[in-house]
């Protein structure tokens, strides 16, 4: 039993992955990004319609959120392999659906043709809701997630925490009062 | 005495051994070294500084995937664990609920698993205490005593008044804040620090809870709110899983291992992987097999006395492989209790939604991380319990408020379609007004739960590895049952609704055992030999040079977190060891 094992063969299979220890402090993404130049001009368009620049922050592509849907999708393990699936297909077929309405790719439509797409996948009864609901829900939730959170994303949603405080003071007055404990 | 580079830089012999660096190896190694011991710690994964590695503040952001759960880290890419349900080249087998089969143990949900157990390992300085929950719960008289109190599990060889007084020095040395509130089976502790105000929802939560009769008081989490020698108080901000730099939040890399190095008396290797204790002529413990992991060679390490802290099961894997002629079931098996009446908390849990908690005016509600407040069982859930058939009890703690938002996040009740700044403004008005409480409820022990080596299965340095049995009794499940009824309560007495009903028979939704990372059992404290493996102070009937540290001497699992009885143990088992080696009471190679 002395003798050495071959202690590097364990180390191989997951190469591609973030890995059982990565480094905390530094964000690194191992894999390749799969997503085409085409594809994620969609993401970014029909992203900043779920999260559109107004009064409360940026839009989703102001901060990134289309790289990290690339990111995600990208992902070596199964449940983001799954999302993939779902995103590419979903992708495809809304850039589809723009070509048949009006004639060019979703990401060369105007904001108007782009939204009236997206309110029929979102309306009870619609054909395009039959297809694409599925796939809108969850890429929204995906663009929502990583819109949220950016420090962006903190002061939109109303996250005010990770501050250091020397004591934690509790609710304040007026949230007190707000649910009825002043 | 540091630590050792490589495992030859280690003395000739050492007056201990100790296996494992968590909770029990911590507390072992800095009792006996602080008694004037020599000791040798074997830690089976790396070295791991939480001053300099800890991602203090960082956002989800700043994570991959915004710090989503993977197979390589199964509770997000912070969490402070390296290992998880799945360590490579260390297997261990589990049965697969739908085929029956063996198979090993992979990462899973553990509400969504088809393995009817899970094991949690960490492999790093300080084990699992670098990510724990932080609960520090002492046992009361009844839980003691349980089969004496209603009939079922098994008595302790011990009373609360043998452990009181090291409960009382380990809450000093940990830092635990709380409050006193007198009861009877949840002692309070003289060294509590003073909690954290309570949050805005929790307060709902204690307001409704009283309607129905159960009183909510301030939790007991080792968090310091006052400064201790070489620790910061807690500053309230960034998440306690991903560790703590200031060592607010205690874990033993911060709080332990460095007063023992401090001695001088302390020598740590790191990566060794320990095969056996191995014993004399004399049938005595003199020290351990291990893997070396850098250079994976088999050193072997003299000791007059060997402590195992590995975590339960851990060690219990290595008392069977101490095999000889004489233990030809392995160490301890004498009376064939080892890897025996194996338990893990159950777990259940209620979601719902506030409405007044909606559009709250904006304020920081990060705090501690944990629960700020919890609600110990009370009477009157433990006479409904009773009468539905769940003879034991369970804690319960209430989660919600606007906590640091990752990958996902909840847009409200009306999310389907909703897209644009509608979205935004959904997300706003109902960001911290989803709530939940979760339990944590002892289980019986029953002897269908069990750890064995597995027959053929071997680990990369052709250990053999261990495989798990398990099943729930009706008791658990409907405990499980009881918990999502009085949580759905509690939610609407706080002025919430639902998200989802009770469930009526939970058999489908009981976790898998082991998944609350609370396995005790398998080395159970007893008062004669011939029913548990290890005697009254923690040491083992075939070999009492050896002592169980960890939660494997636990002779029943009470609702009570077992890190800080493990650790209160773990200094009474240790203090014993040395006065009883030092004294030849327990007998130990010259």
């Amino acid at each position: 039993m002395a003798s050495a094992l071959d202690i590097t063969a364990f180390a191989a299979d997951d190469i591609r992955g973030i890995g059982t220890d990565p480094n905390l402090l530094k964000k690194e993404i191992p894999w390749p990004r799969v997503l085409s130049d085409g594809e994620k001009r969609i993401v970014t368009a029909l992203g900043d319609i779920i999260i559109p620049a107004d009064q409360y922050g940026p839009a989703a592509s102001a901060v990134g959120v289309p790289d990290f849907i690339d990111e995600w999708v990208s992902a070596p393990y199964e449940a983001q392999q799954d999302d993939l699936k779902v995103i590419r297909a979903g992708l495809a077929w809304v850039d589809g659906e723009a070509k048949k309405r009006f004639g060019k790719g979703f990401a060369d439509c105007g904001a108007a043709q782009q939204v009236a797409i997206v309110e029929d996948i979102v309306k009870d009864g619609t054909p395009a809701r039959k297809v694409g609901y599925n796939f809108f829900k969850l890429f929204r939730d995906r663009v929502a997630g990583g819109y949220f959170s950016t420090q962006e994303g903190w002061k939109a949603i109303g996250y005010t925490g990770n501050m250091p405080l020397s004591e934690f003071p509790g609710p304040t007055p007026e949230a007190l009062k707000h649910v009825g404990l002043a | 005495m540091a630590f050792l580079q490589t495992s030859k830089t280690r003395a000739e012999r050492y007056d201990v051994v100790v296996v494992g660096s968590g909770a029990a190896g911590g507390m072992a190694a800095l009792t006996l070294a602080k008694a004037g011991a020599k000791v040798l710690m074997l830690e089976a994964g790396r070295k791991y500084d939480p001053v300099t590695e800890t991602p203090m503040f960082q956002s989800n952001a700043d994570a991959p995937l915004r710090g989503a759960n993977t197979p390589d880290k199964p509770y997000g890419f912070f969490d402070a664990t390296i290992g998880g349900w799945v360590v490579k080249g260390e297997p261990y087998t589990v049965k697969s609920k739908t085929t029956d089969q063996w198979q090993d143990g992979t990462f899973a949900k553990r509400d969504a698993t088809d393995q009817n157990f899970m094991w949690w390992r960490s492999r790093m300085l300080g084990g699992r205490t670098n990510h724990w929950g932080r609960v520090s719960l002492r046992m009361g008289p009844d839980d003691f005593k349980p089969r004496s109190t209603d009939g079922l599990g098994f008595d302790w060889p011990i009373s609360y008044d043998d452990i009181k007084p090291f409960y009382d020095r380990t809450d000093r040395i940990v830092g635990i804040f709380g409050s006193k509130e007198g009861l009877r089976n949840d002692p309070d502790s003289d060294f509590f620090l003073p909690p954290p105000k309570p949050r805005a929802y929790e307060l709902l939560f204690q307001r409704g809870s009283k309607k129905l009769g159960i009183p909510v008081f301030s939790s007991r989490v080792a968090v310091l709110t006052k400064p201790m020698p070489g620790r910061a108080p807690c500053f309230y901000a960034t998440p306690c899983s991903r560790g703590c730099g200031i060592g607010a939040a205690f874990q033993s890399t911060t709080s332990l291992i460095p007063c023992a190095l401090e001695t001088g008396n302390l020598d740590v290797i790191t990566n060794a992987h320990v095969r056996e204790v191995t014993l004399d002529a004399q049938g005595r413990a003199n020290g351990v097999h291990f893997f070396d992991k850098e250079t994976g060679k088999e050193e072997h390490v003299a000791a007059r006395a060997v402590v195992l802290g590995a975590s339960a099961c851990e060690s219990a894997r290595i008392l069977f492989n101490s095999r000889t002629a004489r233990f030809s079931q392995g160490l301890g098996n004498s009376t064939g209790h080892l890897g025996r009446w194996l338990t893990d908390s159950t777990a259940g849990d209620m979601s719902g939604q506030i409405p007044a908690l909606e559009n709250m005016p904006l304020h920081n509600e990060d705090g501690v991380s944990f629960p700020h407040l919890y609600a110990p069982w009370s009477e009157v859930q433990a006479k409904s319990a009773k009468a539905a058939g769940s003879p034991r009890g369970y804690y319960t703690t209430f989660g919600g408020g606007r906590r640091m938002p990752g990958g996902s996040v909840s847009l409200g009740p009306n999310s389907g379609g909703l897209f644009g700044t509608k979205l935004k403004e959904d997300a706003r008005r109902y960001f911290g007004s989803f709530v939940s409480a979760a339990g944590r409820g002892e289980m019986v022990p029953n002897e269908h739960c069990f750890a064995e080596l597995d027959p053929v299965k071997k680990d990369r340095f052709g250990i053999p590895v261990l495989r798990f049995h398990w099943k729930w009794n009706a008791y658990e499940v409907r405990q499980v049952e009881h918990m999502q009824k009085t949580f759905a309560e509690m939610i609407e007495a706080a002025g919430g609704k639902i998200t989802r009903q009770p469930i009526k028979d939970a058999t489908s939704v009981m976790t898998a055992g082991g998944s609350v990372n609370h396995e005790m059992g398998v080395a159970r404290m007893s008062a004669k030999p011939e029913d548990g493996v290890t005697n009254p102070f923690s040491g083992v009937w075939d070999c009492p040079n050896v002592v169980v540290a960890d939660a494997g001497v636990f002779a029943s699992s009470p609702y009570k977190n077992p890190t800080l009885t493990i650790m209160a143990l773990a200094m009474r088992a240790c203090e014993h060891l040395h006065a009883g080696v030092k004294d030849g009471s327990i007998a130990a190679p010259a």
